[in-house]
């Protein structure tokens, strides 16, 4: 049994859809730079990218993560549901803790990660990048779990950097300094209720508040009086930040670093857990989950390629850039995606790497194209492979945060 | 638990499959157990006891298509097995005109002397069609990409047949009517609109199809395969009396056979079949689990969901598995007179499709969920050959009725007695008098079907024969070779290829495969 939510109201002169901040974030957009994100209308860049991204990395960030697919998942089967659904073993989530979670189809290819949250006993959240409903609902057939969408019904804030328990603490929360890593606490905030999850997607010490669509513009206004207060800076960020960050601190973007297996047409261009660094979730022990078999024969192979982490010599921007074996050696792959980090005054990129025999090239260099005064010039990069992520504060992980 | 050719192997289901399949696995050295939830073995193939002192074929009830090369394998002769006298299709006319259909002539008055001349055309052709392709029945059906050795043989097979056995003006011919309608065919050869609609109705019987319907030239193919290997009839003690027979086989091949034993779970260990929970709270551990039963009560009801992938599950989910023909039987105080029938015609297969558009519109009705106003009849009266299935003096008939849709709009609860006599009331217009002799009736629906035969939508094949559900994509692709994404759990039943029908290929193919995995 499933059921499947109407889209109440929608109205189709809409071009894009205002989230519940919408009436701040028009506000504060000074530069008008909008991009859509699931159909919502959503800052690429609000006033320019440096300040942004420092928000993130030095004092606190805020975003509007409303946009986010969001499922509510609850009925007897929702933990067997939710764990045939996902590579990994979730049977010991416990209530008030959320999980890094990735999907398959039947050939064990990736359909989309996102987390899971188990807001209280036997109910689920599933937070996704992309769409989901469809595959949602097949994957129900024969258990009794029913699956909502509430990416409408749910406003989200993501609030991240160093000082972001500061700033929630002074705005209000105060039961945030115990809240650990990946766990769940609620609260009232001037008599709504706001979940606080202690999750992200910057490596950082970061947060994230889910609220009721009425209770959007009060809870946004509590984190940004703050500012006002003259206690600490906030600033909002666009998705220009966070992609930055998200690089930074090696967290992958279904769509962007791989296709996701729902989009692929052609043979061969979709890609398994394994091959996209995400081979660490996969558990074989655990009960059946879809593509087990599909990833068991994969898993007894060679392997065939890998999305890799590389820093990559200098600071042209390696955009699109085939990859070698050797300054002009045999092609071995390309950049998925890449950044120029300011605070590792490096060149990060996630790229696609064709293994050899099982075996990782011994040299990885790529080929950069850039523009000098609109003239085209052609540069080679060596790239090193980073196992773990560029970016991973300390502060990320203590409880309590450290105060700054 | 990994597979040895000694471990012990379970049959899920006694259907006349699952008996062939069993035989065959025990005569190869194999310690086989058929757990059937039935009191009796046979499945579709049974006998029934419907009133006191009447007996009739449970669901088959004209033996059209046993495979001779199972019967001999199998020595189902000496096994008891009695086919019955060979019998032929006739076609009732309202006002006598009956057609008599035969292997290869059709007689009967007001029969054009083209059209008896293009009968027998016409069925030697088409039956060398069927007999093309023979190679593709009697195997597994090759899988198209990875293929072994076994598949390649039997697509050259296939390819030799139909080119050089057919020769090239058959081969452009039947590449031609392959993919079109029997609507269309018969007015092409045919003029007299009653055989017209005889010949339909083997095109779209137990299938959700009217004879526009495309593909339904294969589905008269399939059903035309059959006669390619022998004649009809009716098996003296209904259809239970084969499946006697190839219960007897299988017991001195040393199977052993429960019955009132339904099963209720497919267990696995480590993701293979590793033995089987019974209703009763019984388990029962085995190397091998093979099932009778069709693929979405397999798949998704005895495995369960979450032990399997969810597109696999889905596609499963969406085969089409509705059942559309529903079964009569009443008890007659007397021999029903048809006008211009001589009692002895009376115990052949009687068909009620007058004309073509009779039969396209009886389907019409089913694809909105309503059963049919002017249904097809196919009609049989066994006791006349075998007076010990009704009282003295007193006879049972047997009908199959198309179209009944499993989802009847409305349900069939409220519904099932006007169906009842309303069919009734349609032989009484070809049979006068029919409905007062009427002692005793029982009306089997698909739904019905389904909860005593335990056929998950009723249907006639386990599922529809359409293209995109036969041969290599049976029950659907990826699972058409008997085996199954589940290590150790196989097919043997309707549900795989090549179809349903009491004919024991696939219960043959299947055991030949298993065997051949070198499993069980
Ligand atoms: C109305 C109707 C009329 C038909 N008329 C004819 C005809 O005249 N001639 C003809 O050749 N064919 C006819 N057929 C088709 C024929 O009956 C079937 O195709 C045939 O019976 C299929 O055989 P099978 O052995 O594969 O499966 P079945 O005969 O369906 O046998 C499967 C067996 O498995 C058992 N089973 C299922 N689930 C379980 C479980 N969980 N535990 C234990 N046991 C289980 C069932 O009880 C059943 O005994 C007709 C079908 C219908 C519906």
């Amino acid at each position: 049994m499933a059921s499947q939510q109407q889209l109440a109201g929608h109205d189709f002169h809409e071009v894009l859809k205002a989230s519940p901040f919408h009436a701040r974030v028009e506000e504060q957009s000074l530069v008008k730079n909008w991009m859509s994100w699931n159909g919502y209308q959503t800052a690429r860049v609000y006033d320019t990218l440096a300040s942004e991204y420092f928000a993130i990395r030095s004092s606190c960030s805020v975003m509007d993560l409303t946009p986010m697919e969001k499922y509510r998942i609850s009925g007897p089967d929702a933990l067997t549901f939710l764990n045939r659904l996902v590579v990994r073993d979730i049977s010991a989530l416990k209530p008030h803790r959320v999980t890094y979670v990735a999907w398959c189809n039947d050939e064990g290819k990736v359909l989309d990660d996102g987390t899971i949250f188990h807001l209280e006993p036997g109910t689920y959240r599933l937070c996704s990048q992309h769409h989901q409903l469809d595959w949602l609902l097949i994957s129900s057939l024969g258990m009794n779990v029913l699956i909502e969408e509430e990416t409408h019904e749910v406003a989200a804030l993501a609030v991240q950097g160093p000082t972001a328990c500061s700033v929630l603490t002074a705005a209000g929360f105060d039961t945030l300094s115990q809240l650990k890593p990946f766990g769940i606490t609620h609260t009232l905030l001037n008599g709504f209720e706001v979940m606080i999850s202690r999750t992200g997607y910057t490596g950082d010490l970061g947060y994230e508040l889910w609220v009721a669509p009425a209770n959007a513009l009060a809870l946004w206004d509590a984190v940004f009086g703050v500012k006002q207060r003259g206690l600490y800076d906030v600033r909002c960020i666009g998705l220009g930040a966070l992609e930055m960050v998200r690089i930074e601190a090696g967290f992958i973007m279904p769509g962007d670093d791989f296709n996701t297996a729902e989009t692929t047409v052609r043979a061969g261009h979709d890609r398994s857990p394994f091959e996209i660094g995400l081979g660490w979730l996969v558990d074989f022990d655990k009960p059946h989950f879809t593509g087990k078999q599909a990833l068991l024969k994969e898993h007894g192979q060679p392997i065939k390629r890998r999305l890799l982490k590389l820093a990559v010599e200098g600071n042209k921007a390696p955009a699109d850039s085939f990859l070698y074996d050797g300054k002009r050696g045999r092609r071995i792959g390309t950049i998925k995606s890449h950044t120029w980090s300011p605070i590792l005054k490096a060149t990060l990129a996630m790229a696609d790497i064709e293994y050899r025999n099982g075996v990782v090239p011994a040299q990885i260099w790529a080929e950069i194209y850039y523009q000098k005064e609109l003239e085209w010039r052609a540069t080679w990069a060596r790239c090193t492979i980073s196992k773990a992520p560029f970016w991973a504060h300390p502060r990320r992980s203590a409880t309590p945060p450290q105060r700054c | 638990m990994t597979s040895s050719p000694d471990g012990p192997v379970v049959i899920v289901g006694g259907g006349h499959n699952g008996l062939v399949c069993a035989t065959y696995l025990a005569m190869a050295g194999r310690k086989v157990q058929i757990l059937e939830a039935r009191q009796s073995v046979g499945g579709g193939a049974s006998t029934t006891g419907f009133a006191s002192g009447y007996q009739v074929s449970g669901l088959a009830h004209i033996l059209h298509s046993l495979n001779p090369k199972v019967c001999k394998d199998l020595k189902l002769e000496s096994a008891g097995l009695k086919r019955g006298e060979a019998i032929n299709t006739i076609a009732l006319d309202r006002r006598g005109r009956h057609l008599t259909l035969g292997i290869n002539e059709v007689v009967g008055a007001g029969l054009a002397e083209r059209d008896i001349r293009a009968y027998s055309t016409f069925k030697r052709e088409f039956r060398g069609y069927a007999k093309a392709l023979e190679p593709l029945m009697m195997n597994k059906p090759p899988r198209l990409k990875n293929m072994d050795r076994k598949d390649k043989f039997t697509l050259a097979r296939l390819g030799w047949g139909l080119r050089f056995g057919l020769g090239t003006d058959s081969m452009r011919e039947f590449l031609r009517v392959g993919g079109i309608n029997i609507y269309d065919v018969l007015n092409e050869v045919f003029e007299n609109p009653l055989l017209k609609g005889a010949i339909a109705v083997d095109a779209v019987l137990g299938q959700h199809m009217g004879p526009r319907t495309p593909g339904t030239v294969l589905t008269y193919l399939h059903r035309l395969w059959g006669e390619t290997q022998g004649s009809q009839s009716l098996p003296p003690g209904g259809m239970g009396q084969v499946a006697g027979a190839l219960a007897e086989a299988a017991t001195q091949a040393g199977v052993t056979i429960r019955t009132g034993a339904k099963v209720q779970r497919i267990l696995l260990t480590g993701g293979r079949a590793s033995g089987v929970l019974l209703e009763s709270g019984e388990q029962i551990d085995a190397a091998v689990v093979i099932s009778n039963a069709d693929a979405k009560t397999t798949f998704l009801t005895l495995v369960g969901t979450p032990e399997l992938d969810a597109m696999f599950a889905h596609r499963i989910h969406t085969t089409r598995t509705r059942g559309n023909v529903a079964k009569l039987h009443l008890a007659l105080r007397a021999l029903p007179i048809v006008a211009g029938l001589s009692a002895q015609q009376l115990g052949h297969r009687l068909l009620i499709a007058p004309d073509l558009r009779y039969v396209e519109h009886a389907f019409n009705h089913a694809k909105y969920g309503e059963y049919s106003e002017q249904p097809v009849l196919e009609i049989t009266v066994p006791s006349i050959a075998d007076p010990s299935l009704a009282p003295p003096g007193h006879h049972v008939m047997s009908v199959s009725i198309s179209f009944a849709p499993y989802d009847l709009k409305g349900g069939w609860d409220q519904q099932h007695s006007i169906f009842a006599d309303r069919v009734i009331a349609l032989i009484d217009q070809y049979a006068p008098g029919l409905a007062s002799q009427v002692v005793a009736h029982e009306l089997l629906t698909p739904v019905d079907i389904e909860a005593q035969y335990h056929i998950a939508g009723g249907h006639w094949h386990h599922g529809e024969l359409t293209i995109d559900q036969s041969f290599m994509m049976r029950p659907i692709h990826g699972v058409a070779q008997y085996d199954t994404p589940i290590a150790g759990l196989y097919l043997c039943g309707a549900a795989a290829h090549p179809g349903g029908g009491i004919t024991g290929v696939p219960g043959h193919n299947a055991a030949r495969r298993i065997l051949a995995m070198g499993d069980a």
